[in-house]
């Protein structure tokens, strides 16, 4: 049964990633990233992850999406084509990765399966999963995410003075 | 099989039968905004169809369902038919999790079942969140799929609206959730029983009562109603999104926005005011010795708190102005979002101290 749901996500998130970027109409691209966060979101579902499937679901799908879809509604139909012209370095690149890859899976072996079973049976879903991600943040991890959240502020602050063109302009007042 | 299949059974009966009381409600809804505001504005309201207009909802039901179905030339016809769906889903989906009653386990064919709650799943309001900010969906493609400017900039709107106002009401919640320490719904109700003064609006030791100002005004602003209804203002964008909508997609919309009232309602009501727990300790009903019908009570004092609420959304309507646009969103940054973090630091703060002194 977890193989079904397991085959199933991983094809469609691997078929809407494909869709992505052959997709011609952003909107639609747009839309095509939207059902693969579900699945990924499902993805954590079948691992007991269900506080990581929430979050998935709020930041990525409700809210960063929502901003791709906000500018990619400006971009009319009718004139997509200069957004698609990709140079021929980026195949070079693209090559260098998929041999990268062939060369990790012909490393480790293609063992998807074992790798699902191990993370689930790790995976402290009896406790509660939010409460075991808020126990590690804030007592193993406390460090690094104290780092993440300084490089989000840094991160805001930034937005703010690039958007902010005429904020060092204006007398101060 | 036959428990998996029995239980599959179960479960539809549930969501049946919760679907069906959401859409009474919701066609009870749309009559009762119009007799409310009609009675606030010292009129009678729909007065022709049935005694005192009471099949008026009926009516207009059927006169949608027989509407010409228009999709506007240079529409995407894909978006323009999906986007409807895609409120929709995100709209009903959220009554999953709600618990209408107490926590009962009724026994039925060797299976335990809770008969109040579809699922009572450990991460429920965060789930009823996430499926909320996914409405946001069936109305910027609405508003982008009509090829009309005034939808699309009805989309726009509400994609800022929502995600600014969001914000606040997953904010406004965290103080119950520290208080109450689950984000189950079931949990957070079960921990307000025995008298209003359990409730998490007034609970000792950090009563959350700026919190559920901050969580009403979001909501309002996130169902696109008045004063919010900046996505669908007529004097500037027709009817916003929904322009080029007609028949039975119009009604989809409807439906989403009302039923979006109803379940923002049920969680205030859930989160905040006690849920299924009556004002005072225990039921009437248990007391005149009728423990095994409890639930009726329970079940009447949720009805009436969320009720409760869906008429403040009417009050609202018929009290105040819309705001600007640059008034909605510095309200909600710069009035809202401050209250809602100060919320969050004292109720830890007097919670800390609570633990401390306990």
């Amino acid at each position: 049964m977890a193989y079904v749901f397991f085959g199933y996500f991983a094809g469609v998130i691997a078929l809407t990633a494909v869709l992505v970027v052959a997709l011609r109409n952003p909107v639609y691209s747009a839309l095509s990233l939207l059902v693969m966060f579900f699945h990924v979101a499902g993805l954590y579902v079948t691992l007991h992850a269900e506080f990581l499937f929430a979050v998935q679901l709020m930041v990525y799908a409700g809210a960063i999406l929502i901003f791709y879809l906000f500018a990619v509604m400006f971009l009319t139909e009718k004139t997509p084509d200069r957004y698609h012209i990709q140079s021929r370095g980026s195949l070079l690149i693209g090559g260098a990765i998929i041999v990268e890859i062939a060369v990790l899976a012909g490393q480790h072996g293609v063992s998807f399966g074992s790798t699902v079973e191990r993370t689930a049976s790790s995976s402290p879903s009896e406790a509660g999963n939010t409460e075991a991600i808020g126990q590690l943040l804030y007592t193993s991890y406390l460090f690094p995410f104290e780092v993440a959240s300084l490089i989000l502020l840094v991160a805001m602050i930034g937005s703010i003075v690039l958007s902010k063109k005429d904020l060092s302009e204006s007398p101060p007042s | 099989m036959t428990e998996l299949g029995l239980r599959v059974a179960i479960t539809l009966t549930q969501i049946s039968v919760i679907v069906g009381i959401v859409i009474i409600t919701v066609l009870l809804l749309t009559l009762a905004e119009r007799k409310v505001l009609g009675w606030m504005q010292d009129r009678m309201g729909p007065m022709e169809v049935g005694p005192y207009g009471s099949l008026q909802p009926f009516a207009d039901a059927i006169k949608l369902f027989f509407k010409e179905d228009i999709v506007p030339a240079g529409a995407n016809k894909f978006l323009f038919t999906a986007a409807p769906l895609l409120a929709l889903i995100p709209a009903f989906i959220g009554f999953a999790v709600i618990p209408w009653g107490p926590d009962l386990t009724w026994e039925f064919g060797g299976l335990s079942i809770k008969p109040f709650v579809i699922s009572d799943i450990n991460i429920g309001i965060l789930y009823i969140l996430a499926f909320a900010s996914l409405g946001a969906y069936g109305i910027i493609l609405g508003g982008w799929a009509s090829n009309s400017k005034y939808s699309l900039l009805g989309g726009l709107r509400s994609a800022a609206q929502i995600i600014s106002y969001e914000l606040n009401v997953g904010l406004s919640i965290v103080g119950v959730l520290i208080l109450s320490g689950s984000l189950s719904l079931v949990h957070i109700t079960n921990a307000q029983a025995g008298g209003f003064w359990n409730w998490n609006a007034f609970t000792f030791p950090a009563p959350q009562i700026f919190a559920l100002v901050v969580y009403v005004i979001s909501t309002v602003a996130e169902t696109n109603r008045v004063p919010f209804d900046l996505p669908e203002a007529e004097s500037e964008l027709v009817a916003g999104f929904f322009t080029e909508y007609s028949g039975l997609r119009f009604a989809f919309f409807y439906l989403a926005e009302y039923a979006n009232m109803v379940l923002v309602s049920c969680v205030a009501s859930a989160m905040f005011l006690g849920g299924w727990n009556a004002p005072y300790p225990g039921t009437l009903l248990s007391l005149i010795g009728l423990p095994s019908l409890a639930w009726i009570e329970n079940t009447m004092w949720f009805a009436f708190k969320t009720y409760s609420f869906l008429f403040l959304f009417f009050w609202l309507r018929a009290t105040l102005p819309r705001l600007r646009y640059d008034q909605l969103m510095r309200f909600g940054w710069k009035v809202l979002l401050p209250i809602a973090l100060a919320n969050i630091v004292v109720t830890s703060i007097a919670v800390f101290i609570a633990q401390q002194l306990k």
